[in-house]
């Protein structure tokens, strides 16, 4: 008996020792996260010029390439928005409101969150398996033996084009989604295009719309970057390691942003 | 820079551990400024762990290494940088920058930390590139060259800057025996008319023994022996001739630790 209760006591030991471990590991790579953050972002740069020489081909590698999945993707989902929307106001007579409806749903979360979730799948996905495969490939230890630091070299420029690609891919899915509403309200199923556009323009205010989604993409890039170039920084430099990591990046932006976008939504617009 | 001092690096009591572990257990190792100095052992010695204990890329657990009499792990990012921009390392897989082409790859340490006029960059790129045979390459990307060529285009940017202190991780891993021979007298004649400190971490032995000026052989974590060439052939000691002599068995285990080979094919796993 008394050796029953001790087996019992070291398995629920042998637990919550697990349990500290992750957590410490969670804790750990966070703070190794932050270090290489700060590290990227802040001390002595590469001169401004071949900065700006490697931010524009990383913009072009982040943003322009992700062009064709965001265009696409807003299109069908403002055709779907505009095609549900109308479904449900018509039975009260108020098909004018889905250019309201579209606007606000695309401006306020699809636009931002879709965006940022697409941005995961393709580039942030893109950007691990780049670094990690470059961490494998001693490409990093050897920029560092050249004496150049491979997180203003690499990593700098990589987040910063993330942080400035997901509000601009944000702002074109938004509108690419609000012409696929209005297709499909306007050209398909005949609602007035003077209140269809007319209601839009009064629903949809500058500031607590337009700023507050641009200030959500803004995050989401932020940390959905983050999490990307993270993940390839501190990759296990094997193929399974950076396979894991290009997993992770995936999963854990996705979560990132759709946990922060109910925080946010929940300050901007909830009565907080 | 303190050229007082004989040995360009010192390394003192050093230990290192990865995890449980231990890769050094307290190793001295001095290399002499101007030689070419080998460090030799089985695979899986840690032989390129010591290398970026060197460059610091790596910190040791206990010790210190002095390099030109200073001391890399205490130093700032900034001012560590700076210090690696007078190292040259040349990686076992080339490591070459596989989005910027050979000439590119070559003029990359000029670029970032030279300020030579465009046309001056590509005459040093040509010349280094003509040193390894390959300026006829310089136009192509990494992926189009073999792994001896790629190696070879890693040499010549290991030695873009005029670096004081090279290091070569298993140079000879994977060359021809035509490019093996080009590569050896390379090594050779770079630190004569440049008057380098070189470093070979290798285990081809008939190849680094015959343009080493030293050789240390590492094995189990410490330093097992070292002496010129021809002291570490004479040697008595068995570790020391089973790996001079290329001998698949001997103190040195060719097995990994297993139980009893018998007991495990007859017995083992079917209980």
């Amino acid at each position: 008996m008394k050796n029953y209760w001790g087996a019992a006591m070291n398995r629920i030991f042998e637990q919550l020792a697990g349990l500290g471990r992750s957590g410490l590991e969670i804790i750990q790579a966070m703070g190794r996260a932050t270090i290489m953050l700060y590290r990227a972002v802040f001390g002595r740069s590469v001169s401004h010029a071949s900065f700006l020489s490697l931010l524009t081909r990383q913009i072009y590698s982040v943003g322009v390439l992700s062009l064709i999945i965001i265009t696409v993707s807003g299109l069908f989902i403002g055709m779907v928005l505009g095609l549900q929307g109308y479904n449900i106001l018509v039975r009260y007579g108020s098909e004018q409101s889905v250019g309201q409806l579209v606007a606000l749903s695309l401006v306020r979360e699809l636009g931002p969150v879709v965006t940022a979730l697409l941005f995961a799948g393709r580039a942030g996905s893109a950007l691990t398996a780049e670094i990690g495969l470059m961490k494998a490939t001693e490409q990093l230890s050897s920029l560092e033996m050249i004496g150049v630091d491979p997180l203003k070299r690499i990593i700098a420029p990589r987040f910063w084009a993330g942080v400035i690609s997901m509000p601009l891919l944000a702002c074109i899915f938004s509108m690419v989604g609000i012409f696929g509403g209005a297709m499909v309200g306007i050209d398909w199923l005949g609602i007035y295009q003077g209140s269809f556009w007319g209601n839009m323009e009064q629903a949809v205010d500058f500031r607590s719309d337009v700023v507050d989604g641009l200030i959500k993409s803004v995050v989401f890039g932020f940390v959905a970057t983050w999490i990307a170039v993270f993940q390839g920084y501190d990759a296990t430099p094997t193929s399974e390691g950076i396979s894991r990591a290009t997993t992770r990046t995936v999963v854990y932006a996705s979560l990132a942003v759709l946990g922060l976008d109910f925080i946010l939504t929940a300050v901007m617009f909830g009565e907080l | 820079m303190n050229q007082k001092n004989d040995n360009f690096i010192e390394i003192k009591g050093v230990s290192f551990r990865r995890g449980e572990r231990i890769i050094f257990d307290n190793i001295d190792i001095t290399i002499p400024r101007g030689r070419v100095t080998a460090i030799m052992g089985p695979s899986g010695t840690g032989k390129t762990t010591l290398l970026r204990l060197i460059g610091a890329q790596l910190k040791p657990d206990s010790g210190h290494i002095l390099v030109d009499g200073q001391q890399l792990s205490s130093m700032g990012r900034e001012e560590l940088f700076h210090m690696r921009s007078k190292m040259g390392m040349l990686f076992q897989s080339g490591a070459l920058f596989t989005d910027l082409t050979v000439f590119e790859n070559v003029a990359f340490p000029l670029r970032v930390h030279s300020r030579l006029a465009e046309n001056q960059v590509r005459d040093i790129v040509l010349m280094k590139l003509q040193a390894v045979g390959l300026r006829g390459a310089s136009q192509l990307m990494p992926a189009e060259l073999s792994g001896g060529m790629a190696r070879r285009v890693a040499l010549a940017r290991a030695i873009a800057l005029d670096p004081n202190f090279i290091m070569y991780d298993e140079p000879f891993v994977g060359q021809d025996p035509v490019a093996m021979g080009v590569l050896v007298n390379l090594i050779r004649k770079l630190n004569n008319s440049l008057n380098l400190t070189s470093v070979i971490v290798s285990h081809d032995l008939v190849e680094t023994a015959s343009i080493a000026d030293y050789l240390y052989l590492i094995a189990d974590g410490s330093v097992v022996a070292s002496g010129s060439p021809d002291d570490l052939h004479r040697s008595d000691d068995l570790r020391v001739r089973q790996f001079m002599n290329g001998e698949p068995d001997g103190p040195v285990p060719f097995h990994y630790p297993a139980m009893d080979y018998r007991e495990e094919l007859l017995g083992g796993g079917h209980e």
